[in-house]
This record gives C-alpha cells, structure tokens and sequence, in this order.
C-alpha cells in the first residue's frame, strides 16, 4: 500500500493516493480519511472517482503542491456533506511530470485504467493542450484549472472546460482601465517567449489601447534564460509602467535586477502574481517591490472586509492571514490560483446532480449539464466571488483583484466587475457532436 | 559479430514479433493497447537513433530536432493550410529529411564528443526556434490536430486515425516497415561499413572506403526514421509542442537505446518499453518515483552493462542481429 | 539607454556569466579529460551545492555573510563526499565504460533531483547575498556582489591552476589523463585518482553554485543549463585544456551578453546558440585543444 509516502511527502494529506493498484477495493483508500462514512458495494453508492492529473514532479510541482492541498480540503468537505449525488467523492492522483506527453498518457490511464469518471485539476497549459486530443478521443470530461486562453479560444474539444478560474485574455482587459486611469498610460510588457506570455501580448495590447494607453515596447524572454538583467536597456526611459508577468524558478532573480537595475528611480511597477506564487513577498530581494502592484485571482493575505466563506475557505485548506502553511509560516501558498481547484470541484458537483449522473454511461450528459449552467453565486462553494459561465466556450468569468504592496503584505486596492472581463466569444464547442 | 548467421532464423524472429503485435491488438487491455501504439511510434524514433549511434557509433545529442521536424512538418500544414494526413506525413518525413541532410553535412565536420555537442546546439537552436515562431507554433503550448483533420479517405473506406484500432495497426505497420528496414539494412553492405567505421574510421577508410558518404548517409537515414516517427506522433495523438524539441527529448532516446542494447534491432522497442512502465508502475506505489526509476537504470547497468538485449546476445544467443 | 552603457551591461553580465561557467565546465572538464566518461549528473551537483547553501544559510543566524561564509565551505565539501561515494559504488564497478556511464549518472540525476524535490521542496529559494552593495553607475545601478563573483572565480581558478601544475596531485592526475596504462605501471593507484577527480569536478560546479545562489535562486532544476553551457565550454576549449575552459567560458558568456544588444531576447539566443555551433563545425579539435576523441 502506499501509506508510508507520508516520508517523502510532496504535499499530499492522507486522503489521496492511487488505489488502482491491482487487488485493492477501490475504496480501501478512503477508509483512510478521518470522518469518512464507509458506502457499501451498491453501484449507486460506490464512489465518484475523480482522476486528478497533478503537477508533483518537474517545473510545476510548487503549484501541483497546493493544488492537491486544496483540492483534498474541497473534497473532504464535500464528502462529509453527503458526497455526490449520495456518493462519496474519491481522488485518484497521477503525476504528469508537467509534461505534455505524460499528461496525454495519465489521461488514458484514468480513462481506460483507473476508469475514473472524469479527469480533473491540470494547470499548466502545455500540458492542458497536449492532454485535450486524448481527453476528446477518449470522451471523458476534463475540468482544468489552467487560467490558459486556450479553453475559450476554441482550440480545443467538447470535452475541456474550464469553469473554476478565468482566462488570461480575461484578466488583461478587466486589469487595464484600472492601470491606464491610475498609474500610467504608457506600458512596456516584460513577459516569457511562450504561449502563457502570447496570451497577454495579444490581448494587453488592444485593451489598453482603447483606454488611451500604448504598448512602446515588448520584451520576450526565452525559457532557457536565467538572468535579465542584459535585457533591462530595452525598456523604454519614457516608460511609465513595467508590466512583468513571469514565470518559472527565475522569476525571484528577475525582480532582483530590476531593482539593481533602477534602484530608487523607477518606473510604476504592474505585474502578475504569477511570477510570486509560492514565493514569500519577504524574501531578501523583493523590497525592490514595494508600492508595486499585483494581478490576484484571489488574494494571498486575509483582507478586512473577507467574507464569512473566504474565511472558511482559508481554514480548510489551511493557510493562514499571510497565505501561508498554518503549520509552517515560510511554506507559501499559490493563494491566487488554487481556490480555482475548490470553485471547479463544486461546479462539477453541481453538473452532476443537474444530469443525474451515475456512471461513465452518463459522460454525454455531464458536458451538456455542464454547458447548461449560466452562473454561480459566491459563498462556500465559490468563495473567491460570483462568476459567470458560457457554456458555448466551456470558460468562466469572474472578478480580478488588485493589490499593492505595502509593509511587506499584498491589500487589495480595486476589485474589477465581471463585465470588465468580458469579451466577445470566438467559438462554440457546443455545435461539435458529442 | 557474425554476419554469416542464419539469416531465416533472424528474419523468422522478427517476423515473428511482428505478428505477435499485431494479435496483442486483438488480446490487449483497452489501457495496455494504448499505450503500446505510443510506445511503438517512441521505439522507432529510438530505432532511428539507434541507426546513428548503435551501428555507426557517432553519439547524437541532437535527434529531438529530427523528431520534432516531422512533428512539425507534418502538423504545421495540417493545422494551417488543412493538408490531408498522407500528404501531411509525407511533408514532415521530408522535413527530417532537410534537417538532416543539413545537419549532417556540417555536424559531421566533427567526430566524437564535439559532434554530440554540435549536435546538442543545432537542436537547441531549432527547439528556440519553434518558440520564436510562436505566432505559427504556439510555442511551448503548441496545437491540437482536430479529430476530424486525422482521417484519411481510401476511395470508400476513411480511415479514422483516433481509433484505437486503426491508431494501433497503424503504428506498428511503421514499426514493422523500420524493423524490417533496419534489419535489412544493418546486413547490407553499407551496414557493415558503418560498424566498420565504428570499430575503426582510419582502417576503413585506408580500405578505400568513403567514410563521410557512409557517416552522411547513416545520419540522414536516421534523421528520415525519426521524423517518420514525430510525423507518425503528430497524426495519431493530435498534438504538436515545443516540448518534443527540447533537450529532454534528445536524451530519451539515447537512454532507451542503451537500456535496450546499442546495435541489436529490437533493443529499441524493448528499452522503450522498459522505460515506460518502470515510470508507470513505480509511479503507482509512490510519489517519489523518480527515485526508484534512477536507482533501476543503475542496477540495470551494473547487471546488463551492454543493455538488455546486447547482453543477452554476448551471453547467451550470439546470433541476434 | 544609449549604446554603450548599454554595451558595457551587457559585457558585464556575459563577465559573471562566464565567471560562474568557467569553475562549472572546469569540473565537468577533469573529468572528462581525466576518465573520459560523459558526467551527465554533472549539473545536478551544481544543484545540491545551491541547495545546500540555502540550507546552511537558513540553520545559521546571524550576518548574511557568516553563513555565506561556511556554505563556501562545507556545501562543496558534502557535494564532493557524495559524488565520491556515487564513483566507488558504481562508475568504478562499471569500469568507466562509457555507454554504460551515460545511464548510470542519468540514473543518479534522477535520484539527485528527486531527493531534492523530496526534503527541499518545489520552490526556488533565495538566500541572502553575504553583502548588499549596489554600485550607481551614471546610466544604471550594479550589483556589488555580481562583481565579486568575478574576482572569486577567478581566485579559485587560479588555485586551481596551481593544485594542477604545481602539485604533487595535479601531477598524478595530468600523469593518469596522459596515459593511464603507464600511470598504472609507475604505481599510480589510478582508481584512487579517479574517485578523487571525480570528488573534485563535482566540487567545482557546487561552488560555483554557491557564488551563484545569492543572485539567482536554489532550485531542484536548475542542473539542466549548467550542464549543457559546461558541455559546451569543454569541447570548444579543447578537452583538458584549463586556459582553453576559460577563454571558452569567456567566448560564450561574453557573447551570448553582446549579441543581446542587437537583437530581441529568442532571437538573441539562437544567434548565440548558433555562433558557437559554427565555431566548433570548423574548429573541430576546439580552440586550444589537439585532435578530440
């Protein structure tokens, strides 16, 4: 059995783990969980199972870390409710590697393997668009938590949604009325030579555009690169705000030069927590940051007006007012993102008893339920806020939050509408034949 | 090595697996029978690898290129210009073919380690260049073939590449056209000259071989195989990225030629296999799987120094091509 | 920012670049030059110097540059503790067989990375810069510390250099890359030799890494660039050449910073990327080196 991994734990609490191991009952897993009521063989009672395709090795894995966290908090709640439908939930984890070839091979081995009854919770979108032709082939609904254009875009099949976190394109046009009327009009974007970077390059550019704003310079960076500093001269002198998005282990390095770089005289500062996910804002390094402001999905630091599921939200997962580990201060959150993990587990809750699903049989009828629902209110099943669903491009949209750094902590400053957000829908998965 | 074997027992057994493969596709789990079809198309990249480094002895750092040419030769005009699959396929194994020949031609200016640096860099610079065109490749994200753009029509038959049925014939009719092909191949006259040159350059040469014609045409064969199979990849799983052409992707075949055995035609399939599942099934019992994965491949080495196959051969079946 | 400070930056940045590279590749270099195995574990032993100095700053309190101070020491030290370990139990059972070397150190990357990811996490980790000094030039600010690092490479290439010529050591390691047949005849203890090149090439790259942690982060894959850069280094300079190491390190640093002045980032490092390819297509044997093989 697999209990002893508790040694080289990557962040798993006791809940999940692989049980398809051959022989094992499927559900000698669960029993496992504290509070867990035990349902007997009875196919309507046996457990929904959940395939969760997780980042826990290769350069997502601090991500893939919290996802799981958050996701096994979502879970037990739910469990301890009453489950699906009368059915237990049970998360069965396989490492993608964050690799795009493993991700399309675990999806296969949940469809045909485990035979679990959807696939859940993948983030990086590499790994997303490699994993959805197999998704698609196989019919099995995929749920990502990704925040990639790539959902919405069209690019992809019936079978991918994305309805717990919203999409880059629609977090550049809500954030930049906000950055034109108070901080500067005229952007350079710093951001990475991959599609995460495309997505706001493509779409910053027009939306600040129409607020009288301008993009003078864009700087790619390429993956491989792991120092910046070189690439500082480009930046226009008659700059008025950097806008950085960056991603990866470099990122700590790259905010470090921008401050040798400029020292006190520097430009306003915009950027995407993104690049500080799992990242102490204390860390030596990152005073340079100080009075700069961020992009949040949903905010790391407890705020003072949080509402009453934000707060239990924050007590499941267990993080504290910092957002980070109740048990370990200096093990940060990726508060921003994961709550997206918790909001899809509930929506997928919901397409389900609004389908009746008892079994893979039922998957047809999972995606058109899915597709039916329109919105979500906030409270304990969507603690980041309300959110607005288009079935025709499988996305959700939602409100963003800005915050300024100050004292060492992240206090949201502006909180955007959902309309913000909003764009014309370029695609609609609901005419493919299921 | 013994030439003069008997041929009707090497070609009996590879014919033998052939046919072996093609009933697993009725006796398979649904979950075994896909992963078969990838690892098949993954075995023949490593069996074009292995053409280059098994038999010719030049170690390649570069062969993601080869690989990701046909991927992207063959995905790229499928996906913007909605080319048909076989015209598709046949575009990425003439995009090997280029690179290859390209690749070959200056690259082999070297020899020893300096060519497996210089290949190394020509594949950096081309997986740098999937990510500069981003605009056509969506770069590290990459694209999703759509279902319906990966059949072929045959007069009144279409042939549907998502099937698994139809995916996993498909992928071992490749496999078994490049085994054959490189059985043949490695008992032709220019197959010994490659291990000829492997053993000694200067003595071959001396025999009044042309060593370069022989090292090109070996570099651009294995180039053809492996774009074969990125092509092969990019039409039967429906996605292209920049990941296939990243370093990671050099290295993996090399390894899965190692473990299977350098210079042995089924090696490749085996260490590839091998592979696979010491991931999947160790990945079953534990998180920290890696661990296990790496502590195998040195046991593997300490125990099969010349990979699995290639050991067996000097031990105990000498006469395995 | 006008050409030249622009110029000059970059000249810099391709100097610390060059500086961390060339101790990296000099490791990479003994031992390829000495056993003549391709190390592929190499960078991951530049990854264990870096986390072990996060971990050795973090257990320390006090000054920033008393840990900083111990890490120089004691993280190389169990970096060379354990690659010493690694080629008694299994590169010397496996009689330095090349081919066979190649999967067993990717092996050991694996187990190096894993147990990284394990006990030390995901994150990149900072640690603090054992002094703070920002140097406000007329067009930009520097880093204090990215400067010293150049002077601290450069000392410790320096030692390294003596240890190689004027030693006793240095001698019966130059006398076992030479020939090892007659080495072995003179009573050199060869294997012995080789544990301890092998201790020493993996010395090399975690003190590197620890030069390099305060400006850049400790993270579990950070191996991979080093490794490719230190790959290159030793071929283009010549197999076993220490002045060829470092005027290679030099070459592409310096390269790789200037070539980023002309053009955008992707296309910058291609260009570079390509340059030193076409260096080595028609300079075979390297620029200091005699033949390969």
């Amino acid at each position: 059995m697999t209990e002893d991994n508790r040694f080289f734990d990557l962040g798993k609490t006791g809940l999940t783990r692989r049980t398809a191991l051959k022989g094992l009952a499927a559900g000698a897993g669960l029993m496992a969980a504290p509070g867990f009521v035990r349902y007997s063989q009875a196919q309507s009672s046996a457990p929904i199972k959940i395939g969760f395709q997780a980042h826990r090795t290769g350069i997502g894995a601090a991500y893939g870390r919290w996802y799981e966290k958050t996701t096994n908090a979502a879970v037990k709640l739910i469990n301890d409710a009453g489950g699906i439908n009368g059915r237990p939930i049970e998360i069965i984890v396989e490492d993608d590697g964050t690799d795009p070839k493993r991700g399309a091979e675990v999806v296969g081995k949940f469809a045909s393997q485990h035979k679990t009854d959807i696939v859940f919770g993948t983030l990086f979108s590499h790994v997303v668009v490699g994993s959805a032709p197999t998704a698609g082939e196989l019919k099995i609904p995929y749920y990502v938590v990704s925040e990639g254009y790539h959902v919405a875009s069209g690019k992809l099949n019936r079978w991918v949604f994305q309805p717990g976190i919203t999409d880059v394109r629609a977090q550049v046009t809500s954030v930049a009325p906000w950055i034109a009327a108070n901080i500067g009009k005229k952007v350079t974007m710093i951001y990475p030579d991959y599609a995460f970077g495309y997505d706001h390059r493509d779409y910053f550019a027009p939306a600040i555009k129409a607020q009288g704003g301008d993009v003078i310079a864009q700087i790619p960076i390429p993956p491989t690169e792991s120092s910046f500093t070189k690439y500082l001269p480009q930046i226009p002198a008659d700059t008025e705000v950097l806008y950085h998005v960056m991603v990866g282990p470099g990122v700590l390095t790259f905010v470090k030069e921008l401050g040798e770089f400029y020292g006190s005289n520097k430009p306003q500062l915009f950027g995407f927590i993104d690049s500080l996910e799992a990242v102490d804002i204390n860390s030596p390094g990152l005073e340079f940051l100080d009075g700069s402001h961020f992009w949040e999905g949903s905010p790391r630091y407890a705020q003072a007006n949080d509402s009453e599921a934000q707060k239990a939200y924050r007590a499941a997962v267990g993080i504290d007012d910092n957002g980070a580990s109740v048990g370990d201060a200096k093990d940060v959150s990726t508060a921003a993102h994961m709550f997206g993990c918790w909001e899809t587990l509930y929506v997928i809750k919901k397409a389900m008893e609004d389908s009746g699903y008892k079994g893979p049989e039922d998957r047809a009828k999972l995606v058109e339920a899915t597709e039916a629902l329109t919105e979500f209110k906030e409270g304990p099943e969507h603690p980041q806020g309300d959110k607005i669903f288009n079935g025709k491009i499988h996305q959700v949209f939602g409100h963003q939050n800005i915050s300024k750094v100050e004292g060492g902590k992240l206090k949201v400053v502006h909180r955007t509408s959902i309309e913000d957000g909003m764009y014309e829908p370029e695609a609609d998965y609901t005419t493919q034949p299921l | 090595m013994n030439w003069e074997g008997p041929t009707a027992k090497v070609y009996a057994l590879h014919v033998a697996v052939v046919a072996l493969l093609v009933g697993l596709n009725f006796a398979l789990p649904e979950y075994h029978h896909g992963v078969l079809a990838r690892v098949l198309v993954l075995a023949v990249f490593a069996m074009g690898y292995n053409v280059l480094f098994g038999y010719a002895g030049l170690l390649s750092l570069g062969h993601a290129m080869f690989f990701a040419a046909g991927l992207y030769g063959a995905g790229l005009p499928l996906y913007h210009l909605g080319w048909g699959v076989p015209a598709a396929f046949g575009a990425g194994i003439a995009a090997g073919f280029v690179a290859s020949l390209i690749i070959g031609l200056l690259a082999l200016r070297t020899s020893g380690v300096a060519f497996m640096i210089v290949t190394m860099m020509f594949a950096q610079v081309f997986y740098l260049t999937t990510l500069y065109f981003g605009e056509w490749t969506r770069g590290d994200e990459g694209l999703v073939l759509q279902q319906q753009a990966r059949q072929v029509t045959l007069g009144a038959q279409t042939l549907d590449l998502t099937s698994p049925a139809t995916r996993y014939l498909l992928a071992v009719a490749l496999f078994a056209i490049v085994l054959l092909a490189s059985v043949a191949l490695v008992r032709s006259r220019h197959g010994r000259v490659l291990v000829a040159i492997r053993e000694n350059e200067e003595r071959t040469r001396m025999l009044g071989y042309d060593t370069f014609a022989n090292k090109l045409a070996a570099v651009v064969t294995s180039g053809v195989i492996c774009a074969a199979a990125g092509a092969a990849y990019a039409l039967l799983f429906g996605y292209v990225g920049s990941t296939f052409a990243s370093v990671q992707y050099s290295i993996l075949p090399l390894l899965w030629v190692l473990l299977g055995g350098a210079a042995t035609t089924l090696g490749p399939l085996i260490g590839t296999l091998f592979m696979y599942y010491v991931i999947d099934i160790a990945s079953g019992y534990t998180s920290a799987y890696m661990l296990v994965v790496g502590a195998v491949l040195i046991l593997l080495v300490l125990f099969f120094r010349k990979g699995v196959l290639g050991t067996v051969r000097e031990r105990w079946v000498g006469w395995l091509p | 920012m006008a050409f030249f400070p622009h110029l000059l930056l970059a000249t810099l940045e391709g100097l610390v670049t060059s500086a961390v590279l060339a101790l990296t590749a000099l490791g990479l270099s003994l031992v390829f030059g000495v056993m003549r195995i391709v190390n592929v574990a190499h960078g991951e032993f530049f990854m264990l110097g870096a986390v072990l100095a996060w971990a050795i700053t973090i257990t320390l309190t006090g000054h920033p540059a008393l840990g900083f101070a111990v890490a120089l020491v004691l993280s190389p030290l169990i970096v060379g503790g354990i690659a010493w370990i690694a080629e008694r139990l299994v590169l010397r059972r496996l009689e330095y067989n090349p081919e066979a070397t190649i999967v067993a150190t990717i092996g050991l990357l694996y187990i190096i990375q894993q147990l990284a990811l394990t006990f030390y996490g995901p994150e990149a980790r900072p640690v603090a810069p054992p002094f703070s000094y920002r140097i406000q030039l007329p067009w930009f600010g520097y880093s204090g510390y990215k400067l010293s690092i150049i002077a601290a490479s450069a000392l410790l290439l320096l030692a390294t250099w003596f240890v190689l010529t004027r030693t006793r050591i240095g001698l019966v390691m130059r006398a076992t890359q030479y020939d090892r047949e007659t080495a072995l005849a003179f009573g050199i203890p060869v294997g012995r030799v080789y544990g301890a090149v092998f201790a020493l090439g993996a010395m090399l790259a975690a003190v590197a890494a620890v030069l390099i942690v305060p400006i850049q982060q400790a993270h579990y894959l950070m191996g991979l660039d080093p490794l490719l850069l230190s790959f290159i280094v030793v071929i283009i300079g010549g197999l076993g050449s220490l002045r060829g190491t470092v005027v290679a390190a030099l070459l592409i640093g310096v390269s790789d910073g200037i070539i980023s002045v002309f053009f955008s980032p992707t296309l910058a490092k291609i260009i570079a990327t390509l340059v030193v390819a076409l260096v080595l297509v028609f300079r075979p044997q390297g620029l200091f080196g005699t033949a390969t093989k």
